[in-house]
């Protein structure tokens, strides 16, 4: 047994470790069957290989999720396409077991194989293993077979055809709300690949008994497959089958079922053209808008935007619009966030009379609002309204929301509008960022919070590239440098970072002759951090400047640090120098 | 229902009352035998089947019994149906398994001691043979998945075990850094490993064989960080995908298969602790509707919401009181009315309540007032005095009904259990001692005075070892109290659990 040449070595030890005790190495040779594969040959992968994984089926489910996915692309170890019934009979077990990942997985697996599989071997092994998984014992293997049936079905004959789809509707009609759930889930899947005839009898008597299920998690489902189900339908079907339904679900007892219909009601109105849309989706969707439940609501305040852009401007200003008025002063603070990430989008679509008229307002009132998500929310999308009505409206607003919002005692909320700035900058312009918001990037960089401290840093930078160096030079460097002399060594640090950030973008000269020497004489700092951080400083500054800088300032001034008394600065200043080093010989 | 139920043959007219016997002990104390706190079991629970019976205990372990007589009996039981013989089987239950569920934990950011003490025990779908439960401490609820599994033996391996052992650094570096780069550089190894096409001839898989199984139980998801104070009740949903947790302020729904997040809803924390009058002391999900869940407080009211309403359910749909009686308030009055248990009934349609006097049975169409109530243990009301000052009033006593819903039963001190009739008319109420001998004196008592005396009720009292006797020589004994026990789901058969030991009976 040991007769193993050298060369073979690793991949009999990766084959043994197949069995191994320790599961982490079981893992490891399960995602290299591959290689195992390839090591044995075809026929032996075949004949031995695979049946050997079918035994060995009791295994943890991580190794299971590894042999799932691994067998999903194992159809050229097996020898091509003609073999790529043997797979089955592993993936079948797997798709019995009760971990959901696995079985997912094995299911994926399967329809990757399925869908390369030959007629002929479909019709021979994988519609009897559908059939077979359909009528298993234990939950777990039907709820797996629904996932399978879109690949089985579309090359059956006649008779199996009319049997898988009587097989599906029982599956849907099970005892198990699990199964009826996988069944409602994959129904869309199905019936893509039904002919029209039987999809409007078989597959629309199938969701009607999912949508009238007693069980509020099969029936949020098959909301989903109305909008999957609608695509597929003519459009005078779907309005005749479909509508009735989706506007029963916008009814619906359970706040659950609703809060699906409000993230799911747009992609309808495509669907059942626009007259139904404007007859039976919009007042459906108004009454979601007023909800009694804050969740439906935000669901559909988060879907605003999306639900007028496929109307028309009038049926968007007449119905939704007045909602949307009501929505801005919500009482959850949740839903009044939820408008305020999407109405800035509403601009484009009202156009330039509308939006001044009736959102300007809306946006006023959202950016004057208490809860610091909401404004936000309005100002990261700033750019949408700026290209339809300009920014000078709001700026009188603006400003106060964002100062506000810049001393908000919660940091998070201060390094949220941070990392906006630039954005602003670029919207508002030169003029308006001079007067108003360089005070408050300055004062960034002073925040008792290192996060706050070091976004401002790079804000500082984002600025300069996007007002370029000259007025960087003017509006920000001075003031930066400045407070190289603040007393809290911390801010000093900040400095610094600002410096080595801004150097790239400010080019050679300034550095040279502005950034440079502070740099340079904050080596002379009683802190160590401040020294080993100048040593860094002055690392990445090398291949910005030029050769005889390198030479007359910062290496000697690196000399000078590699010699001090704290190990770290010693450390820091010989890497330094170590990489001039290298620049100079390059 | 087609075991014990023969019995009950009567066309009209409440069931009979049933003939309790002894079924089997499990951890039965011998004489002078002291019992571990660890020992003492703290949950019981019957799975949907009734073929599977789990108990918890302080110690933090889950103890699984499976029932032998059904495997064994069902072609004898052919025989003795043609044979026109009564079926005289009753459930048989058998030591299967146990496992270690919780461990004593300290919450450093708190500074507070986590007991291992399993609180409670719900089995979840079973699935391939594997059972599945739940089990909660104070904190901390846990998913078990227990299944039999085959011990592997090896043979056959392409290297010497020592070999391969010996190189150990070499196995375990396939790992990571193989010493050949067709295996680390895993994206191309046709480039630098080439295999012959018709593979290599020497290699072998590895032969497993395997004869004997094992059961294995293992912890598959751990549900942890979602309550601020003790969980008391966790309930599986009838979607099969949710469950609840329920603590003293606030109850969770999780789902099975996401242990990272929950949702809360309900709670009832005040926004200003000092305002707080009332707190959840146990919860249960609808057995059928799943959108409906049911909740006790301990002012002695449940509350039934419905899910579907809102997220947060903090308004309920109904709310089930039995107002005050006149005249009969005392400083006892609230801490009795607290509610220790609530179960829904098999159809759903009512639920049962445990106070510390008494059973209530609720029609969930009737929110105005139990629709029967029976006393336990109303000898003790003078002493509740007694009971307040050694804390035994705060005792909290479990309480089941029977699969047909036709008897609800619940414990008392002296290791005693009562059994009711809840069927209109029915009068039966049996108090039996969980012992060898259930039965062991019966002394008539009327128990509930305001019933015809046609009723036939037993008291048992205890032997010799009975700590104290009242005037009416009916005994209590605060130290053994049968605080926790399940009603077989389709027989009539119940599991108690008197300290260390598991009794079971059967009628």
């Amino acid at each position: 047994m040991a007769m193993i040449d050298e060369p073979l070595y690793p991949i009999a030890v990766l084959i043994d470790e197949l069995k191994n005790e320790d599961i982490q190495l079981r893992l490891n040779s399960i995602r290299r069957l591959s290689t195992i594969a390839r090591a044995l040959g075809e026929e032996r992968t075949r004949k031995e290989l695979i049946p050997f994984l079918s035994e060995n089926n009791d295994d943890d489910d991580e190794v299971l999720l590894a042999m799932a996915e691994e067998l999903g692309v194992f159809i050229p170890y097996v020898g091509g396409v003609q073999y790529a019934n043997v797979l089955l009979p592993p993936l079948e077990t797997l798709c019995t077991v009760e971990e959901t990942c696995v079985r997912e997985k094995a299911v994926e697996s399967l329809c990757r194989i399925g869908a390369q599989m030959m007629e002929q071997d479909l019709v021979e092994s994988f519609i009897p293993l559908v059939k077979r998984l359909a009528a298993g014992e234990w939950f777990t293997a039907r709820v797996s077979s629904c996932g399978l049936f879109h690949i089985a079905y579309p090359s059956a004959p006649e008779a199996l055809k009319t049997e898988l789809r009587a097989i599906y509707s029982q599956l849907c009609q099970d005892d198990m709300p699990m199964v009826r759930r996988s069944a409602a889930t994959n129904l869309g899947n199905f019936a893509a690949t039904v002919e029209a005839p039987h999809l409007k009898v078989d597959i629309m008597s199938m969701f009607d008994d999912l949508t009238q299920d007693d069980q509020d998690s099969v029936r949020l489902l098959a909301v989903e497959g109305c909008a999957a189900l609608g695509k597929l339908l003519e459009p005078q079907d779907c309005a005749a089958h479909i509508l009735p339904v989706i506007v029963n679900f916008s009814q619906d007892k359970s706040w659950r079922v609703r809060y699906m219909v409000a993230n799911q009601l747009y992609e309808l109105c495509e669907a059942v053209g626009p007259e139904p849309t404007r007859s039976d989706l919009v007042p459906a969707y108004v009454r979601l808008l007023h909800d009694n439940e804050a969740e439906v609501r935000i669901a559909a305040a988060g879907k605003v935007t999306k639900f007028c852009r496929i109307l028309n401007p009038e049926l968007a200003i007449q119905h939704i619009l007045p909602c949307v008025k009501e929505l801005s002063t919500d009482s959850s603070q949740h839903v009044r966030s939820a408008l305020a990430s999407v109405i800035m989008g509403m601009a484009p679509v009202l156009g330039k009379d509308a939006t001044i008229e009736q959102l300007l307002p809306i946006f006023l009132s959202l950016l004057k609002d208490e809860f610091p998500d909401v404004r936000l929310n309005i100002i990261s999308k700033l750019d949408q309204v700026n290209q339809v009505i300009g920014i000078d409206l709001l700026s009188q607003s603006l400003l106060p929301a964002i100062v506000e919002l810049a001393e908000d005692r919660h940091w998070r909320v201060r390094l949220a509008i941070i990392e906006y700035i630039p954005l602003l900058a670029s919207q508002l312009g030169v003029g308006f960022f001079d007067d108003k918001l360089g005070a408050l990037c300055m004062q960034w960089l002073k925040d008792k919070v290192y996060s706050i401290r070091d976004a401002a840093a790079n804000n500082v930078k984002r600025l300069a590239e996007e007002f370029g160096p000259d007025w960087a030079m003017q509006h920000i460097v001075p003031q930066v440098l400045d407070m190289i002399n603040n007393p809290h060594y911390l801010h000093r640090m900040t400095i610094l970072h600002s410096i080595s950030l801004l150097a790239p973008v400010m080019g050679s000269d300034i550095t040279c002759s502005k950034l440079l020497p502070v740099v340079i004489n904050a080596s002379k700092d009683r802190v160590p951090n401040i020294k080993f951080n100048v040593a860094k400083v002055l690392q990445s500054l090398i291949p910005i400047v030029d050769q005889s800088v390198v030479e007359k300032k910062i290496r000697p001034c690196l000399v000078e640090l590699s010699e001090d008394s704290d190990v770290d600065v010693r450390f820091f200043a010989s890497q330094a120098l170590e990489s001039s080093n290298q620049v100079m010989m390059s | 229902m087609n075991g014990g139920d023969e019995v009950v043959t009567a066309p009209a007219g409440p069931p009979q009352p049933l003939d309790w016997k002894f079924s089997q002990v499990f951890g039965e104390r011998t004489a002078g035998e002291e019992v571990q706190e660890v020992d003492i079991i703290s949950a019981i629970e019957f799975d949907k089947t009734g073929d599977h019976l789990a108990t918890g205990d302080r110690g933090g372990r889950v103890v699984l019994f499976e029932r032998t007589d059904t495997k064994d009996h069902d072609a004898l039981r052919r025989d003795l149906e043609r044979m026109d013989h009564p079926i005289n089987r009753h459930p048989e239950f058998r030591y299967k398994t146990e496992f270690q569920s919780h461990e004593p934990e300290f919450d450093y950011l708190k500074s507070l001691e986590i007991e291992e003490k399993i609180n409670k025990i719900r089995w979840c779908q079973t699935a391939n043979g594997a059972l599945f439960l739940l089990s909660t401490n104070d904190k901390t609820i846990k998913f078990w998945k227990v299944q039999e599994k085959k011990v592997k033996k090896i043979s056959e391996m392409n290297l010497d075990p020592p070999k391969a052992v010996g190189n150990g650094c070499v196995a375990s570096s396939s790992n990571s850094n193989s010493p050949t780069p067709g295996l680390a550089n895993g994206g191309s190894p046709d480039n630098d490993f080439s295999f012959p096409p018709g593979g290599l001839p020497s290699l072998r898989l590895p032969v497993v064989t395997s004869q004997e199984t094992n059961l294995v139980a293992r912890c598959r998801r751990v549900y942890a960080h979602a309550h601020d104070y003790h969980i008391n009740s966790i309930s599986n949903n009838s979607d099969g995908e949710t469950f609840i947790s329920a603590d003293d302020l606030r109850i969770n729904l999780w789902n099975l298969e996401i242990s990272n997040q929950s949702f809360n809803i309900v709670d009832v924390k005040p926004a200003n602790m000092e305002d707080l009058t009332e707190v959840i002391t146990s919860a249960e999900l609808h057995p059928t509707h799943c959108n409906m869940l049911a909740y006790s407080s301990s002012k002695g009211s449940i509350r039934l919401i419905d899910l579907r309403q809102s997220a947060l359910c903090d308004s309920h749909a109904k709310l089930f009181e039995e107002p005050e009686a006149p005249g009969s308030r005392s400083f006892f009055t609230e801490i009795i009315a607290s509610i220790s248990d609530i179960k829904f009934a098999k159809d759903g349609r009512y639920m049962l309540s445990r106070d510390y006097m008494t059973l209530k049975l609720w029609d969930i169409n009737m929110d105005s007032g139990p629709v029967s109530t029976f006393q336990v243990h109303e000898y003790l009301r003078p002493k509740l005095c007694d009971l307040y000052e050694n804390d035994s009033i705060f005792d909290k006593f479990e309480c089941c009904l029977s699969g047909d819903g036709l008897r609800v039963a619940t414990g008392s001190y002296s290791n005693l259990f009562r059994v009711f009739g809840c069927a209109p008319g029915s009068t039966e109420a049996t108090t039996l001692e969980a012992s060898k001998n259930p039965v062991r004196r019966q002394v008539q008592m009327p128990s509930r005075p305001s019933r015809s005396l046609s009723s036939i009720t037993r008291v048992v009292r205890r032997g010799a070892e009975t700590s104290g006797v009242d005037a009416n020589g009916n005994s209590f004994d605060f130290t053994t109290k049968l605080l926790h026990l399940a009603w077989h789901p389709t027989e009539n058969s119940i599991a108690c659990a008197a300290a260390n030991s598991l009794y079971m009976y059967y009628a």
